[in-house]
């Protein structure tokens, strides 16, 4: 099955870093990466710019209305996802809980829908 | 008439374990409750005209497997994916004769346990989940003993199910590394299948020995796989303890007898010693938790010789420790009842008249027969009555409510 791990945190705390907390935070995800990889696990994964750079787009009576900023307002914003193979919920909680994030932060991890045909 | 008795114990004795196994084989939770439904109509169409099979659970897995697959086929002929393939191919591996024993666990019911248990899963659906499949309870019984509307609870059962299926819970018992995590939600659960067994929440029986044992089974089986978890073994001891002064609940007359005018000598002395032995082990693994401490209660009740010599000023202590591991109302309340013991029944009264207490009690019925009793020992007799009358209109089961009644007309003379 393949789930994807959605990355959730507080943007300040990373912006609140030291140059060498923010170095070693990249390390680890850098270590994970590979690792996930090594597994054969890693389908797809980025980070995403901060919220501050997100633009909200909707379309209502065939007009295409567009904001700036995230389409919901939270203490944790969506800052990063990984798409992993896993053979069940559990080994995929295990990869999340890998995610240096999720120290801090909060992973929600969602099965990805299969459809049929 | 035969059949409907073997039909009735079969759905009672052995639902968890052939849908424990049915699952397994069929992969999908809802598959095999499909499939254990439709064995169970095709029972009650042929066992009158064609007899009782020698061995019911047997015919009834059997017939539920082939029910499985005729399920499984005439979807694979509307698509044909993959897995549904495999799953007929396995499926149809599985009618052969003999089936592989489960080596792991060898009992199949844990793995439905863990897997109902799940943290993924609502706690409340958790239990409901438990209660259905590795007890065959109804759903009414299970929205009686979890206090919700039956409605709320279908959906629960609903949507653990699609969960299950759609987020990938591993049918199995956890490895080792995730055990005690997982273990949590289990105890609780075994424990909430033990005290609906202890008191039925309908029917004309006060015990329904048949959940209680489950319970016990369950318990004893989890407290094999990890002997190094103290609160399986102090779950273990606790059921133990309680159930062994099942026999003497209830009277000759079938009706309710309270722990002080109990006749000890009916009580199983010898499930009390293992009982008090499992939690005495337990809590020397010096790691506290709430049900060594309800084990260590009730052990205090059972070595008790006499209902006077028992030492209500330590169960006290035991229950203030209790409280601070799970301040709930239910807690409050039972050690109300220990203090009115220790200090008299005014003392008790006071922590019952709690404002806050008494209205998240209100829907409790051993709220309002505690408050009763200690009322009409208090001499209060009319207050006692209001509150017998309250604790009768929330009690379905028989036997509690021949006891209130009792009690109600002792007032009234």
């Amino acid at each position: 099955m393949q789930y994807i791990c959605l990355i959730y945190a507080d943007e300040k705390n990373q912006q609140n870093m030291s140059d060498a907390e923010r170095g070693a935070y990249f390390q680890a995800y850098g270590q994970y990466t590979q690792e996930l990889k090594g597994a054969d696990a890693m389908v797809a994964g980025d980070a995403l710019h901060p919220v501050s750079m997100a633009t909200t787009v909707r379309v209502r009576d065939g007009k295409t209305l567009t904001t700036d900023g995230p389409f919901a307002e939270t203490h944790e914003q969506l800052g990063g996802f990984y798409i992993v193979e896993a053979e069940n919920l559990d080994e995929a909680i295990a990869w999340a809980a890998k995610i240096p994030t999720s120290a801090h932060g909060s992973i929600e991890v969602r099965p990805i829908m299969v459809f049929d045909q | 008439m035969e059949a409907a008795a073997a039909m009735e114990q079969v759905a009672r004795d052995d639902y968890g374990r052939v849908l424990s196994h049915l699952i397994r084989v069929v992969g999908d939770f809802q598959l095999a409750e499909d499939a254990l439904q439709d064995a169970l109509i095709r029972a009650a169409e042929r066992w009158p005209t064609h007899g009782v099979p020698r061995n019911p659970a047997a015919w009834l897995t059997t017939t539920a497997r082939r029910r499985a697959l005729d399920r499984v086929r005439r979807r694979g002929t509307r698509t044909d994916k993959a897995p549904q393939l495999r799953a007929l191919a396995e499926l149809e591996q599985s009618l052969a004769p003999e089936l592989d024993d489960d080596v792991e666990i060898g009992d199949e019911r844990l793995r439905l346990i863990f897997t109902c248990c799940h943290p993924a899963l609502p706690e409340g659906a958790q239990v409901a989940l438990t209660l259905r499949t590795l007890c065959g309870l109804t759903t009414t019984e299970i929205a009686r003993c979890l206090l919700v509307k039956e409605t709320t609870l279908q959906q629960r059962l609903v949507r653990a199910k699609r969960k299950i299926a759609a987020a990938g819970i591993p049918y199995r018992v956890p490895p080792p590394e995730l055990l005690p995590e997982r273990m949590g939600s289990v105890l609780m659960v075994i424990y909430l299948i033990f005290t609906e067994g202890y008191s039925a929440t309908q029917g004309p029986a006060l015990v329904r020995a048949d959940l209680c044992a489950e319970a016990i089974h369950l318990a004893s089986v989890l407290h094999d796989l990890m002997p190094e978890e103290p609160e399986a073994g102090g779950l273990l001891g606790l059921l133990l303890l309680q159930d062994a002064r099942r026999d003497a609940r209830v009277d000759a007359a079938g009706e309710l007898v309270l722990l002080p005018d109990q006749d000890r000598e009916r009580w199983n002395h010898e499930q009390i010693a293992a009982g008090a032995r499992h939690v005495r082990d337990a809590l020397r693994m010096g790691q506290v938790g709430p049900y060594q401490i309800q084990g260590a209660i009730g052990a205090v009740h059972g070595e008790a010789r006499t209902a006077e010599e028992t030492d209500w000023n330590q169960i006290v202590a035991l229950y203030d420790v209790l409280i601070r591991l799970v301040p709930t109302p239910v807690v409050s309340l039972n050690r109300a009842v220990a203090v009115a013991m220790a200090e008299g029944p005014a003392a008790g009264l006071a922590l019952l008249d709690d404002s806050d207490l008494a209205r998240e009690l209100r829907g409790y019925h051993l709220f309002h027969s505690a408050r009763a009793d200690l009322l009409r020992r208090s001499d209060k007799l009319a207050e006692a009555t209001v509150a017998y009358r309250r604790a009768l209109a929330l009690t379905r089961n028989e036997t509690q409510r021949a006891f209130l009644r009792r009690r109600l007309r002792e007032l009234a003379s």
